[in-house]
């Protein structure tokens, strides 16, 4: 076999591995990504696709329109257009979602790891109930639950009447504090972030810890000079992948608010309102704008996230 | 850290722990306590009482619940969940796996490159593919069907799987793979003989992830689902929330959603480690 032959074989062979892959990368990724950005433009309705027109950036001035005090506006191509009165509520909805549960849900998941952490016995028993939560969080199920311990006559209110309270709300119809019961029912999932935390600590030398206690370092300074440092890059990696979960939420919000988003839109989620827009109302080429800004808002944050972690996050300590 | 009293304090503070972590852990898992031992009170005690220990027991909300929606039992329903999930695990299995092999031990033009774009995909949030891929699975008439969950599984979109195979094929040892090759095993070979039985633990991981994902997947259910008849469990269970969040059998719901988490259940535990492994290599590593 000549040099050639054999160069050919390989690529091919591995490329036949590959072309599952390629083929879904090629139809179910790139393509629909650049269709969508094309739709983003336009007013695709999903029932009336032929009478589709190009608008231009109209879809973006019907996002953000009303922060500038527009409630109606001609697009580019003269189409008379409104602007969407919910978007900028889903869009802080999300916001204060994602920017309360990620860190309440982080630290929650340091502190119960460095509990666990100890040599303790029947850890592996506790850290395996402490991700049931985790495990059942994200099913319908648990939302249908959610709906039913916060509600006025609900379990939760049960317990805060025998502890004494009297005129309890009934939390998932108050506007004033659906979202929280949302936020709560998020941070209750703590259990993937809380098991690499673990993992993240046992890698941590035992020895660091003696050294610093000889040196006469209380608790509370190993923990900020010794265990957060060293497991920072585990937190890094934990705060970007919780922030791009819980800006994508969807499920519990939709259950939780009857398919809605809840009384006077107070958990309209961005992802809740997109499927409003593109499914309920068709408005296909909405929803798609809707997308593209989701991704450059995560894009953005992401980078951020990285740019900032220069000066938070160490790496090549130790080993 | 000192010696001396050492011991003692030690077992006062591991003890204090263990207090700590039960009693968290109690008001963790009570929700989900409640919700099952609610599933056997009868409809109008589940709203007047909290307690663990129900004062009457009854299979009622178990027999009403099973009765599904619009003349299609639970049955039914599980019957569609638990298919469509040996689908997608067989499509992951397939996909995903090959195209880690690629990744991980063969080299190509390319393979950086391509490499990069599997990892970026894996960042990439889904809903930016949502109305292009509805818009095209319609044209393909699938909407309605099964096949825009399921003909995406055997295509490796999910990158973290990709991901998760990659990482565990990299560590295996090399020697294998060359006596195979020595032997005359091709590539195919030494992918179906070695590298196969030797991934065994990521492949249950990836196995067992999507197993739990599709069985709660919410959003592609409620897309591409049109008809009762083919509603999974995760969707059938939504039709016990009215439009306006009201809940009409709420002892239905409560036994119906207990029933669904019983896969879940006995899979973790049954499988506890391979949970551990999946997020902890993926996380780690990343």
């Amino acid at each position: 076999m000549s040099n050639a032959t054999r160069f050919f074989r390989r690529n091919a062979v591995a490329y036949m591995f590959l072309t599952p892959w390629l083929i879904g990368f090629f139809v179910l990724t790139l393509y629909p990504m650049f269709y969508s950005l094309r739709l983003s433009f336009t007013d695709y309705d999903f029932t009336k696709p032929d009478a589709t027109q190009w608008i231009g950036l109209g879809n973006y001035q019907k996002m953000f329109g009303s922060l500038f005090g527009q409630s109606e506006f001609v697009a580019s191509t003269g189409k008379a257009m409104r602007v969407d009165r919910y978007y900028i509520k889903s869009l802080s909805v999300t916001f204060t979602y994602v920017f309360v549960s990620v860190p309440l849900k982080l630290i929650f998941a340091l502190a119960i790891a460095i509990l666990m952490n100890q040599r303790l016995r029947g850890v592996s028993f506790y850290r395996a109930v402490y991700y049931v939560p985790t495990l059942l969080g994200g099913s319908v199920a648990i939302a249908v639950l959610w709906r039913k311990l916060f509600e006025k006559e609900g379990l939760v209110n049960e317990f805060l009447g025998a502890l004494g309270f009297t005129n309890l709300p009934g939390w998932i119809t108050d506007p004033r504090y659906s979202l929280w019961t949302l936020i709560l029912l998020s941070v209750w999932q703590f259990g993937s972030s809380m098991i690499i935390f673990l993992a993240g600590l046992k890698q941590i030398p035992q020895e660091y810890y003696e050294a610093a206690s000889v040196d006469g370092a209380g608790k509370v300074r190993q923990f900020f000079a010794i265990t957060i440092p060293l497991l920072s890059p585990v937190i890094l990696f934990n705060l970007v992948m919780q922030m791009i979960g819980a800006f994508q939420s969807f499920t519990q919000a939709y259950i939780i608010g009857g398919g809605r988003g809840g009384v006077l839109n107070s958990t309209l989620f961005y992802t809740l309102h997109m499927y409003i827009q593109g499914w309920t109302y068709h408005q296909m080429g909405y929803a798609s704008a809707m997308a593209w800004v989701l991704l450059i808002i995560i894009g953005l944050l992401t980078a951020v996230i990285f740019l900032s972690s220069k000066w938070w996050v160490s790496y090549g300590t130790g080993e | 850290m000192g010696p001396g009293n050492n011991k003692t304090s030690t077992v006062v503070r591991h003890t204090l722990t263990h207090i700590f972590i039960i009693a968290l852990g109690l008001v963790m898992i009570y929700p989900i306590a409640w919700m099952i031992v609610s599933s056997f009170k009868p409809n109008n005690l589940i709203f007047s009482d909290p307690g663990l220990i129900p004062k009457a027991v009854t299979f009622e909300n178990y027999i009403t619940g099973w009765k599904g929606y619009a003349g299609t039992s639970f049955g039914r329903f599980f019957a569609n969940s638990l298919v469509m999930c040996a689908v997608a695990i067989v499509g992951n299995l397939i996909s995903c796996s090959m195209a880690a092999y690629a990744f991980a031990r063969l080299r190509f033009v390319g393979r950086s490159f391509w490499f990069a774009v599997m990892m970026t995909t894996l960042m990439l949030p889904g809903h930016i593919t949502l109305v292009p891929r509805y818009i095209l699975f319609n044209t393909f008439d699938w909407v309605g069907s099964y096949r825009p969950i399921l003909v995406p599984k055997f295509l490796a979109t999910d990158a973290f799987f990709v991901f998760l195979l990659v990482q565990f094929m990299r560590s295996l040892p090399k020697e294998l793979e060359e006596a195979a090759i020595i032997d005359g095993c091709g590539k195919v070979g030494v992918f179906l003989r070695i590298i196969l039985p030797l991934a065994f633990p990521a492949l249950v991981t990836t196995a067992l992830f999507t197993f739990l994902w599709t069985w709660d997947d919410f959003f592609n259910h409620l897309l591409y689902l049109t008809r009762p008849e083919t509603f999974t469990v995760s969707r059938a269970l939504r039709t016990f929330v009215g439009d306006a969040g009201a809940v009409s059998n709420w002892g239905g719901a409560l036994a119906m959603s207990t029933l669904s988490i019983i896969p879940a259940f006995v899979l973790f535990f049954s499988l506890q480690r391979y949970f551990v492994q999946g997020i902890t290599t993926t996380g780690l590593k990343g």
